[in-house]
């Protein structure tokens, strides 16, 4: 038995390697695609460029009707960050009230918020968008960051409830009995224990807003202010059929970000996903 | 003290940490809510007040709109077969990942990827000449004798193209399930092994019922944002592509309500996806009784 069993472990290797090589073709492709010159894309399935070029980098940059694609980025990180600031303040002040005070209408407000997490946005759409609206703030970033800060995003809410609700209570006794209120409690104690929640909340606000399409698309209008999705999309509609490396090119570096904080940070983003079934 | 002083002496400390939740919960979702259920029963088009029409829109949807009709049909076909392929698939791997595999975190990453990026604009592009007339899946078929055609522009095969992408990002759902059987006790497997069992035995009797939560979950989660699946459908199709092969419902609720600026209409098929969802999450949760198992 064991002799007969000991190629098994080669073999399962072998085979998975395969798969995720099948899987990830389409990404390596778009990746050689697009340091390959004009007239080689479309005739070259393999991954690896017979004429390496940059030139798709260097045209793909300068980007849509005279704005380049430094600006898109700008304003992409610009969105991305505030975003961040906005669920990690106000996401973790309603955790701590959650898991650790007391208050009428607990249980129910709870229930609520858990029940917000199914809820499609769609349902609410149409009346924020006339509310922004009234108020003028259509084509800017207001209505893309507001929602960050009234802690909209209840997954990073439930992701920090358990979190804290982890942490010893002595902690706090211990506090009280130092002189602490709540207000200290939260600003001294918690907030500083909560960093690796904090942390996912941060990555995963990131990769969303980051690949976030469809609110931008209704908000925004004026070129100066896309973000990179939104520039990318234009882009594709403002250029003939033979400029694709360009839009590959730009494609790639748009990914670039996703996978760098993909590759820093896989046990926490992946731990994440994994206790509080977050989907990517 | 009055009843009033007392409330607020318990709860203004709570109230100050819940204050932007509160806020959002009120000005975002629940003031929306009943806003969007009001205008779904009128004609509105954002720059003229709301005209009542009572139930006409909800009328016009199911008996007049054949463009709306199509795109619940082409939304059912991808929600039930793009979920259960990719659950299929998730699992199938989890299980092939789990027992003692070399580098375990490095495939789990890899896997994840598509998962990752999949949703942005930058992967609907790649598909669009992944399977367009001079994509890569043509050249790659070509040894098989398949003719290179534009699996896009062809109605039968557009939305296979979007299932496919859907199918390819199974790596969320996969995570999930590996942390499932980590989690059921080795004692499990031990009592099986003396039992007798072999391993199609153990996996039917043993690690598929106590997976069935996770089943559960990923399924009902999957489902809900499956119907809400937008960005590669416009991508790819535009304005639902060739005979509205890819009208998504959401893309024919945008088209509808940022288009042509019908509003009230769009907000009352917003109501309907509601209901659609909320009616398969609680037939899901009904039937969990009899398929899915928790520990007493």
């Amino acid at each position: 038995m064991e002799t007969k069993r000991r190629w098994v472990p080669h073999v399962k290797f072998v085979i998975a390697v395969a798969a995720a090589l099948v899987m990830l073709y389409p990404l390596l492709w778009m990746l050689g695609a697009s340091f390959k010159p004009r007239s080689e894309i479309f005739q070259n399935a393999g991954l690896w460029p017979n004429a390496f070029t940059l030139e798709n980098y260097v045209e793909g940059w300068k980007g849509v009707g005279g704005i380049s694609f430094g600006r898109f980025f700008y304003n992409s990180f610009v969105l991305v960050l505030l975003a961040i600031v906005g669920n990690i303040v106000t996401c973790s002040m309603a955790a701590y009230a959650y898991a650790r005070l007391e208050f009428s209408l607990k249980k129910a407000l709870f229930a609520i918020m858990m029940a917000s997490l199914m809820l499609p946005h769609h349902v609410t759409l149409i009346p924020q968008y006339v509310f922004f609206f009234r108020l003028g703030w259509i084509d800017s970033y207001l209505p893309l960051l507001i929602p960050k800060f009234l802690a909209v995003e209840a997954f990073f809410i439930f992701l920090m409830v358990q979190f804290i609700r982890g942490l010893p209570g002595e902690l706090d006794q211990a506090a009280t009995v130092d002189g602490c209120g709540p207000i200290q409690i939260y600003t001294r104690i918690i907030f500083p224990l909560l960093l690796p929640a904090l942390v996912t909340t941060a990555i995963f606000t990131f990769i969303w807003t980051w690949n976030d399409f469809f609110s931008q698309l209704i908000y925004l209008s004026d070129p100066q202010k896309f973000t990179v999705t939104l520039a990318l999309r234009s882009f594709l509609d403002s250029m003939g059929e033979s400029s694709w490396g360009y839009l590959f090119a730009m494609s790639i570096l748009s990914l670039v970000p996703i996978f760098l904080f993909f590759v820093s940070s896989q046990r926490l983003l992946i731990e994440g996903i994994a206790t509080t079934g977050m989907k990517g | 003290m009055t009843a009033v002083s007392r409330w607020w002496a318990r709860n203004k400390v709570a109230l100050f940490f819940l204050s932007p939740w509160l806020a959002g919960m009120i000005v975002l979702s629940f003031i929306p809510m009943v806003v969007s259920l009001y205008l779904s029963f009128t004609n509105y088009n954002l720059f003229e007040s709301p005209k009542w029409i009572g139930l006409t829109n909800y009328a016009n949807m199911f008996l007049h709109d054949t463009r709306y009709l199509k795109a619940l049909q082409v939304t059912f076909l991808y929600v039930f077969v793009a979920v259960p392929l990719q659950l299929l698939l998730a699992l199938a791997l989890a299980l092939f990942l789990n027992r003692g595999m070399f580098g375990l975190e490095w495939f789990r990453g890899i896997f994840y990827i598509p998962s990752l990026i999949g949703p942005s604009v930058a992967i609907a592009l790649l598909w669009r000449k992944v399977f367009g007339n001079d994509g890569i899946f043509n050249m790659v078929v070509a040894p098989l004798g398949i003719q290179p055609r534009s699996w896009i522009g062809d109605p039968d095969t557009a939305l296979m193209t979007l299932i496919v992408l859907h199918v390819w990002q199974f790596g969320s759902p996969m995570v999930i399930f590996l942390a499932g059987l980590r989690q059921i006790p080795k004692e499990f497997y031990e009592a099986a092994a003396i039992d007798g069992a072999g391993r199609i035995g153990t996996f039917f009797r043993i690690t598929l019922p106590l997976l069935t939560p996770i089943i559960f979950f990923n399924l009902i989660m999957q489902i809900i944002s499956a119907f809400q699946a937008f960005t590669s459908a416009f991508i790819i199709g535009g304005n639902g592509g060739v005979l509205d092969s890819m009208l998504f419902y959401t893309l024919y609720l945008f088209i509808t309500g940022f288009n042509n600026f019908q509003m009230g209409y769009a907000s009352a098929m917003a109501w309907v996806l509601l209901l659609i969802i909320g009616f398969f999450t609680a037939l899901f949760f009904a039937t969990s009784k009899r398929w899915v198992h928790y520990e007493s």
